[in-house]
Parts: C-alpha cells; sequence; structure tokens
C-alpha cells in the first residue's frame, strides 16, 4: 500500500522508494562460531586467530553452540519461526581476508524463518516490518592497507567470529522508517542480550536495498548499499541513493542492479560491482559439518527464559503505569532505562517518576553526553526526590533546582534531596497563613490586574506566578492557585 | 635382506613383546631398507633421527611394562596426514615446504599407541589419481613386475606411495586415505591388504581435506590381522571432526575367528561389467567357492545404480575439491608467486603454478558443476544418485550380511599409460567408489595372481560400522587363498 506522506517528488511526478535491511549483526559470545578463539574486540592484531581460522590444511570447523543458543533467542525475539533442522552451506570466493576461501553461511535452510518487528512511526502509528529470515554465518578478517606504502596486511581476529543476518522484507517506505527499523531491531538485540549492537566497533553493519518506482508500478531494479555503519549514515545514504535513481530514471536512464558503497565524507554512493561482476557464490552444504539439529523443547526452554521485550514492556508501562505512548517507547528504549524508570517508580505515583526520569535523567545525561550506567544519580536517589514532590515538600519546580544539584559537579553531587533541602531551607510553605499574606499583598500593590482578572480568569495564573516568585518558589504552588482564585472571587478557570 | 623386514607387523610386535628383536633394531633395518629401496620414490621425507628416537623411546616402554599396541613398530604416513614438525605437502608445489606445528589425530593416536614414523609416502597431488602420477615429487613405482618384462608398473593411487612401501617392506604398514578406492585400489595393485574403513570411524582432523564427505584414513597392510590392529588404532571419536561418530571401537583383531558359519555373502551382479578380464571374474569365482566351503551362504543381490556411481563421483568429489583447495591461495602458508599486478593476479600466478593438471582439471570441473545455472543439473542429481546408492546398498544388507566383488577391472598398468587419458584413469574407480558414495566400509585383499603373475585382490563390503565382518570374512578368504607371492626384489 502506498504511503502517501512519504512519496518523493520528482520532475515527472511521486516517486515511492522501497527498502529492505539486511543487517549483520555480531553474535555476543566469547569465542567464534566454529572456533575456541576469543572474539574481544580491539586487541592486538592476530593474536586472536585459532588454526581453524587461519584455515590451516585438515582443519575442521565445530560448531559453537552458545551461538546457537544466541540465534536461537534473537529469532524467538522476533516472533519468528525457528528451524529445528538448518544446514551450513559454503558461500566460495576469494579474498585475503577470507582465509578459507569461503564463508561458513546458511543459504537454503536458515535457522531462523518468518517473523516480525513493530516500529512506532513519526505520527503515532505502529508499522510492522517483515522479517525473511535469520541465518548464521562467520566474518572475515580484515585488509589493512595503511600500514605500509606497497603492502596489504591482514588481521584474522575477526574472522570465524559469529554474525546473525537479518533479513528484512522490502517493506520500509521512507528513510526514517528504514532508520526505526534499525534502531527498534538494536533494541530487542540488546534487549536479549545477544548482539551488543555497537555500531561503531562493526558488531552492528547494515546492507541496504534501495529502489524507486511510480506509486503503484510493480518493484523498481534494487541497488544495494553495503556495509553502512551507522543510523544517521543509513539515512544519508537512503536520502541520496533514491534521489539518484528517480534522477537517472526522470533522465530517461534504467536502474542498474548494482552493489554500490556509501561515502560518509561526501554522502554519497558510488558503485561498487554491476551484476555483472556479481560473484557466484557456488553455494553448496558444507560436507565439514552435519545439519544443525535441536528438540523443539529446548527452544521451548529458551522463549521460556526470554527476558521481557520492549513491545511487551511498552504495553505493561502504559496499562499498570497509565504513560503515555510516548512516554513509555522512551522508557523502554533501552532495557537499562526501563529498568531504572521502574526502580524509581516502585510503590510512588508513576507519572512523578515518568516525568523525573525523562525530563530530568535522561535530558541532564544528553545535556553532558553521559550514558545511564554513568548517572551521578541513583535511581534511589530520584526516587527519594519524587517523593519530596510528593509528600508536597517540595515544588515540581524547586525539585528542579534540587536535581540539577545533585546531578551536576558539586559538593551536592550524589547527594541525599532531602538533605539539600534542610541546609538550603527549600521546603515548600504550606502555611496558608504565611501565603495568605503574599497573596494579599500582590493584590493590593496590583490594583488594575485585579480589575483585568475579574473580567478575563485567565489573568489568576499571573497573580500565582507573582506570589510563587515572591516566596522564593518555595509556596506550595496548589494551595497559592485556591487562594488567589479565592481572593479574586473567581469561580474556576474553563 | 633382513629377516627383520620380512616380519609382518603382528609377527613384529610378538618378537618384539617376546625381547626376541628390540625396537631400536627393527627400525634400523628398515631405515636401511627404506634408503636401498628410494628408486620406487615411495617415501617423500625420510625422518631417520626420529624414527630411531621413537624407537628408543619404545624400547625403553617395552622394558618397564608400558608399551601401547604399536610399540615400536616402523611405519610410514601418507603425506596428507599433517605431522607436527615434518613437512607435509599433500605432495602438491603449492605447499612448498608446509610444516605444520600440529600432528593429525589419525597419526597421534599411532604414535600415542607406540608407532615408529619412517617418514612420509608419497601420494598423488591432493590425493587426485589413480595411479600416483600427479605427485610433485614423480611417479612411484610398484615392486610388482609382469613376468619377463622389466616395464615399471604404477602401484595404484592415491596411495600409491603406502602401497608400495608395504609392499616393498619398507614400513610394515603405512596409513593411507581412501576418497574413491585410493585405499583399495593401490592395495589391489601391489598385492597388499587396505581397509577403508565406515565414513566417520577415523578422525579427519589434521589430514589435508581433498573431497570431505568422502575421505576417510585407514591402513594399508601385509595380512588382514594386520589391518585389524591398524584399524583399531587409528579409529575412534574426535571431537574436532563433527562428522566422526562417538561409538566405540570394537577390538578388531577378536572379530578374526575364522568361523564364518552362516554368514550371508552377497554378490552384486551389477558388477559383473562387459570387458572384464576372464582372469577376475574366475578369481571372483574362487572367493565365492572358498567362502561356500567355510559354510557361508552366497546370494544374488542387485545395486541397480552402480552404473551411475562413477558419474556422481567426478561430479561430487570435484565440486567439494574445488572449495577445499580454495584456501591454497599463497596468502598465509605454502608457495607465494608474486606478480606486478594486484592480489587476483598474485592468486592466479600462485594457483597456476602450485597445481598440476589433474588438480587443475578437478578444480575447474568442481567449480563448473556448482556453477549458477548448472548446479542443479549435475550437484543437485548426483546427490540424489548418491542417496540412490545408499539405499542400494541399505536394501542389498537385508539379505545379506558382507559384499564380495572384485577391487579393481585389471590388475596393476605401466607407467604413463593412462596419463593422457583421464576418463580410462578414472574407469580405476568403477568398483570402489560406491562404498565411498555410501559411506560403509570396505577393505581389499589379495587372492591370486593373473598370468603375468601380477596380483589380483577381491573386495569386501560391510554395512556401516561393520569392519568386524568384513575383516572376519577377509581372514577367511586369506587363509583359503594362501597368498604368498611376493614381488622379486629387483631394485635393491
Amino acid at each position: 500500500m502506498t504511503e502517501k506522506n512519504n512519496l518523493i517528488a520528482g520532475a515527472t511526478g511521486d516517486w515511492e522508494v522501497v527498502l529492505g535491511l539486511e543487517v549483520h549483526a555480531q553474535v555476543t559470545s566469547n569465542s567464534k562460531l566454529f572456533s575456541g578463539s576469543s572474539t574481544e574486540f580491539g586487541a592486538e592484531p592476530n593474536s586472536q586467530v585459532s588454526l581453524v581460522d587461519a584455515a590451516m590444511p585438515g582443519m575442521l570447523p565445530v560448531i559453537n553452540w552458545k551461538c546457537v543458543e544466541q540465534a536461537v533467542r534473537t529469532g524467538l525475539g522476533l516472533k519468528a519461526q525457528i528451524n529445528c533442522y538448518s544446514v551450513f552451506d559454503r558461500k566460495n570466493y576469494f579474498y585475503p581476508d577470507l582465509p578459507q576461501g569461503y564463508q561458513i553461511s546458511q543459504f537454503k535452510d536458515p535457522i531462523v524463518g518468518e517473523g516480525k518487528i513493530e516500529i512506532d512511526l513519526e505520527d503515532g502509528e505502529v508499522k510492522v516490518i517483515g522479517i525473511e529470515r535469520l541465518h548464521l554465518e562467520q566474518d572475515a578478517g580484515k585488509s589493512l592497507h595503511d600500514q605500509h606504502p606497497n603492502l596489504s596486511f591482514v588481521d584474522l581476529n575477526r574472522s570465524g567470529v559469529a554474525l546473525m543476518e537479518i533479513v528484512s522484507h522490502p517493506d520500509m517506505r521512507s528513510s526514517a522508517q528504514a532508520q526505526a527499523y534499525v534502531k527498534k531491531l538494536r533494541t530487542i538485540l540488546r534487549y536479549l542480550g545477544t548482539c551488543d549492537g555497537n555500531m561503531e566497533q562493526g558488531s552492528l553493519r547494515a546492507d541496504v536495498n534501495v529502489s524507486v518506482r511510480k506509486p503503484g508500478d510493480p518493484l523498481g531494479t534494487r541497488c544495494e548499499i553495503k556495509n553502512v555503519n551507522s543510523i544517521r549514515f543509513i539515512g544519508q545514504a537512503i536520502e541520496y541513493e533514491a534521489r539518484r535513481q528517480i534522477a537517472v530514471i526522470e533522465d530517461g536512464g534504467v536502474i542498474e542492479q548494482q552493489t554500490r558503497l556509501f561515502d560518509p565524507k561526501t554522502g554519497e554512493t558510488r558503485s561498487m560491482r554491476s551484476k555483472e561482476e556479481a560473484h557466484d557464490y557456488r553455494y553448496f552444504p558444507d560436507p565439514d559439518l552435519v545439519p544443525l539439529t535441536f528438540e523443539q523443547s529446548w527452544v521451548d526452554n529458551l522463549a521460556k527464559d526470554l527476558p521481557e521485550l520492549p513491545d511487551d514492556k511498552k504495553r505493561r508501562f502504559m496499562s499498570d503505569y497509565n504513560l503515555s505512548s510516548y512516554d513509555a517507547g522512551v522508557l523502554v528504549s533501552e532495557a537499562e532505562s526501563a529498568n531504572f524508570f521502574e526502580n524509581v517508580a516502585r510503590g510512588r505515583d508513576a507519572k512523578m517518576a515518568a516525568n523525573m526520569v525523562i525530563g530530568s535523567v535522561f535530558a541532564g545525561l544528553n545535556k553532558s553526553g553521559l550514558t545511564l550506567a554513568q548517572s551521578p544519580v541513583t535511581a534511589e536517589q530520584v526516587g527519594a526526590l519524587v517523593d519530596l514532590i510528593a509528600d508536597q515538600t517540595v515544588s515540581t519546580r524547586i525539585a528542579k533546582d534540587i536535581f540539577d544539584l545533585m546531578f551536576d559537579e558539586g559538593p551536592d553531587q550524589g547527594k541525599d534531596p532531602a538533605l539539600i533541602v534542610e541546609e538550603k531551607g527549600l521546603r515548600q510553605v504550606t502555611d496558608t497563613g504565611e501565603i495568605e499574606a503574599v497573596v494579599d499583598a500582590v493584590i493590593a500593590e496590583n490594583p488594575d490586574k485585579v480589575e483585568q482578572a475579574k473580567a478575563k480568569p485567565k489573568m489568576a495564573g499571573w497573580f500565582v506566578g507573582q506570589v510563587m516568585q515572591k516566596s522564593g518558589g518555595k509556596a506550595n504552588p496548589q494551595a497559592v492557585n485556591a487562594m488567589v482564585l479565592e481572593k479574586l472571587g473567581i469561580e474556576e478557570i474553563e | 635382506m633382513s629377516d627383520l623386514i620380512k616380519l609382518s607387523l603382528s609377527d613384529a610386535r610378538q618378537a618384539l613383546r617376546d625381547k626376541e628383536i628390540t625396537a631400536v633394531e627393527l627400525t634400523q633395518a628398515h631405515i636401511t631398507h627404506m634408503e636401498a629401496s628410494r628408486q620406487l620414490n615411495a617415501v617423500v621425507l625420510e625422518t631417520p633421527e626420529r624414527a630411531l628416537e621413537m624407537a628408543k623411546a619404545s624400547d625403553q616402554r617395552i622394558q618397564n611394562g608400558t608399551a601401547g599396541i604399536l610399540e615400536g613398530l616402523p611405519i610410514g604416513v601418507k603425506d596428507l596426514f599433517c605431522t607436527k614438525d615434518v613437512r607435509t605437502t599433500a605432495c602438491s608445489n603449492i605447499l612448498g615446504d608446509f610444516t605444520p606445528p600440529y600432528e593429525s589425530t589419525v597419526t597421534q593416536q599411532l604414535w600415542d599407541a607406540g608407532a615408529v614414523m619412517l617418514g612420509k609416502l608419497n601420494n598423488d597431488e591432493f590425493a587426485m589419481g589413480s595411479s600416483n602420477e600427479t605427485s610433485r615429487f614423480g611417479p612411484v613405482i610398484n615392486p610388482w613386475r609382469a613376468k619377463d618384462s622389466d616395464d615399471n608398473l604404477v602401484p595404484g593411487g592415491s596411495s600409491g606411495g603406502s602401497s608400495s612401501a608395504v609392499s616393498a617392506h619398507i614400513g610394515v604398514a603405512a596409513t593411507a586415505t581412501d576418497t574413491g578406492g585410493s585405499i583399495r585400489q593401490p592395495a589391489a595393485f601391489t598385492g597388499t591388504v587396505g581397509i577403508k574403513p565406515t565414513y566417520g570411524r577415523c578422525s579427519r582432523w589434521g589430514i589435508v581435506a581433498f573431497a570431505s564427505s568422502l575421505d576417510q584414513a585407514g591402513p594399508i597392510t601385509r595380512n588382514v590381522r594386520d589391518a585389524a590392529i591398524m584399524t583399531g588404532a587409528m579409529a575412534g571419536h574426535d571431537v574436532k571432526d563433527t562428522t566422526s561418530i562417538d561409538i566405540p571401537v570394537p577390538d578388531y583383531e577378536a572379530a578374526l575367528t575364522g568361523d564364518i558359519r552362516g554368514l550371508k555373502i552377497g554378490i552384486p551382479k551389477e558388477y559383473r561389467v562387459d570387458g572384464m578380464p576372464r582372469e577376475i571374474e574366475d578369481l571372483w569365482q574362487q572367493g565365492m567357492d572358498w567362502l561356500k566351503d567355510a559354510g557361508a551362504e552366497i546370494v544374488d543381490v542387485s545395486l541397480p545404480h552402480t552404473q551411475y556411481a562413477l558419474p556422481a563421483y567426478y561430479i561430487i568429489a570435484p565440486a567439494e575439491a574445488s572449495s577445499n583447495l580454495a584456501r591454497y591461495d599463497g596468502v598465509r602458508y605454502g608457495n607465494r608467486v608474486i606478480t606486478d599486478g594486484d592480489i587476483t593476479s598474485m592468486y592466479e600466478a600462485t594457483r597456476a603454478a602450485g597445481f598440476g593438471d589433474e588438480v587443475k582439471r578437478r578444480v575447474m570441473i568442481g567449480t563448473y558443476v556448482l556453477s549458477a545455472g548448472y548446479y542443479d543439473a549435475y550437484y543437485m542429481k548426483a546427490l540424489k544418485v548418491r542417496r540412490l546408492i545408499a539405499d542400494d546398498f541399505t536394501q542389498a544388507f537385508k539379505s545379506c550380511d558382507v559384499l564380495l566383488t572384485p577391487t579393481t577391472p585389471s590388475a596393476a598398468f605401466p607407467l604413463g599409460q593412462n596419463q593422457d587419458d583421464p576418463l580410462t584413469m578414472y574407469l580405476n574407480d568403477v568398483f570402489t567408489v560406491t562404498a565411498n558414495l555410501a559411506g560403509l566400509p570396505a577393505m581389499s585383499l589379495p587372492t591370486g595372481l593373473d598370468a603375468r603373475g601380477l596380483p589380483l585382490s577381491l573386495q569386501l563390503i560391510g554395512p556401516a560400522f561393520g569392519e568386524e565382518i568384513i575383516l572376519k570374512t577377509a581372514h577367511v578368504i586369506e587363509g583359503a587363498a594362501q597368498f604368498t607371492a611376493q614381488p622379486h626384489k629387483w631394485w635393491m
């Protein structure tokens, strides 16, 4: 179905962009897919290479069941078909960083079949993106061309590390949707602990298939943009590529099926190889490995132990905590932030907790470029602050100031908020006599405004603001509001 | 010729146990004989110092009562087995002086059992050949010659160094590998005994791969008992080879009871091929008669898809080989040819110089049959044929316990005869490839000589993990055949 608001205007009319993604996600495991070598990032070149990884003569792959388990758990997280029988195939091609001369992958019979991911659109709607398959395969090594003027070097540390290739259906219609898809996929992988989702280190990278068509037309010829390694680049690459294709067609040209590369420096894509230059990978079942089989009961057990996933958590937050879809969505985007929120919200007013976590904690972290793990305030301290609002010790506004003291570098960083209140005398004034005196004073000083407010009851807010200011923000805003209305003789503000 | 080298593996074992001889004496005798037999070109790397060191250690273990089952027995190792710190080349130029920092599981088991390594044995390059003429080290010569002839004959292939060495008494036994007949056909050409165990019986770890789904290690020996002892030492599950099977290794020697009464011997009619020499037909009939005399029952069986085995084999094996040999690219080990061009030109020059014609032929065939547009017509179809052939055997073993066939359609042929005719060369494997395609154990043993005085052999094929039954049956045939002929030592 054409999504009208996502069309790109061209010289000859509107165009629809059709996107499918192949995401390569490095499996979180201590050792490689078929060898015992370590998978740790950043080690000395060629320090994590076994005889198998280097494809020495006579070496044989042995499957690492931890990686199989991670692939199955990911499949379960994608609500996908789990195949208890799958086959490893060899994908044959020559490259210096591919020691075997073939990559062990899965072609005809992948470990995971059809699944789906829900993404949140900007208009608040939810769109389901189909997952075609997930299969396990080996990563290649790395060629280093910058070490020597006329020699290239090869680092095989990554050679043989397990990857999950997660292939979507061509269900996305805008770069924003593609970005939302990758973000959501990354969130799910992180919840499951099956991939750290670290795009800078290459743990997660995407091949983006882009084609364009006039709405209602059959699919256009696609180009594949290889190895895009950030969400921002995915957006840029798609925008550039879609417009390039539209321009080619509108100039009377045809799109050639191609593999293209995205250059982050120019923001452009360029041809890497055409269909004619495409490899014939000569896939065939790897005779060194027996088919991968396991019992459904094993899968059922893994399913039982799966953590709560973001969509379920979001629904629970909306129903149990009465949060808006937006707030719940923000809170569940990382398992850690959802946990943080729940620790704050436990036994407290959830809306207040959500406001404090999103409005103060996340905003503060964002501003200072910190992660939640690096947060200077704990969930317990934030909770204590929420308690001070709830029992009317401080107003919401004062609470914000207290939070800043707790968050920013200084003697109050990470301090118990109750102590700050005592030391700084920030306790909210709830004594009606004290408040009444201030209200009377403000009314007496502004007779003209009193007249205006009587004609236009919304003006009462101005008096409330004046009173709050005079009390240094310590007066209880509800009490001030009630008293101002009473003194001005206004029934209520509609 | 020293008497010590006349000893079979089991006789030498007895003499060592009885302390009539020492391992050092036995090993020295074989080293001397190995050096005197260089004309056969069976050994591509002699390791006499290592052999004597190992023998000394063996004598010590024999003295202190910790001898293994192969203690002090000098053997040769096919150059396809990676041997730690000993050059391993698969007899291909592309591996250069590659010296593995690791030991294959099978050879490790042999050393653990006390065996002594004499050296590395010649073979067809990457085990691709039926005459041992494709080795980078040149052809191996068969110790056997036809009556009144000085023509050099081939020892069979690909384990031609193993068969020649055992036949010429260079070692008491040798390791070998069999992908389409590479143990059994050379054994047949040299009057020796060879067994290819069930696929998965021996670990493939550390053996240079030719066609992974077909390759299987096994021994070449001078009699059936020796084959049983060697097979027992080579077999076993290996966690490093997930295609190896985790079932206990029986005492194969104990299976040699001589009692085959009531055993049903299947005779597959499809193995009676056109143009098969009369002598082989007679030999086959003779084998049936011996078994009948021993109380076995002869039954006719049919393996209807046999005629498709050879074409299927020559699709599947090259397909796997084309991929298995991709790692020999000059990047990490072995020979590299530097060019002025890019990485692709380095690959091309390295592989052009490193591989011989037969290897190139099979890599090209394999690449072709796996290519887009040809995969279904060739590779897929060959896999279907393979399934049908396996089913044929399953069916046949419902009415018999073991199959008896000739090993080869002819005796050993002269060097160079079939070199320019790959198709005729491939026909050598016609009776042997079926067992590889079905993954079944099979063995060859000599039972007579042809009119020219050259050895001829029969083959026994058993059901999966039926090594005991084929050894037991072979033992009975051996006893009846009394094959005692020896090549005259013309090369000494």
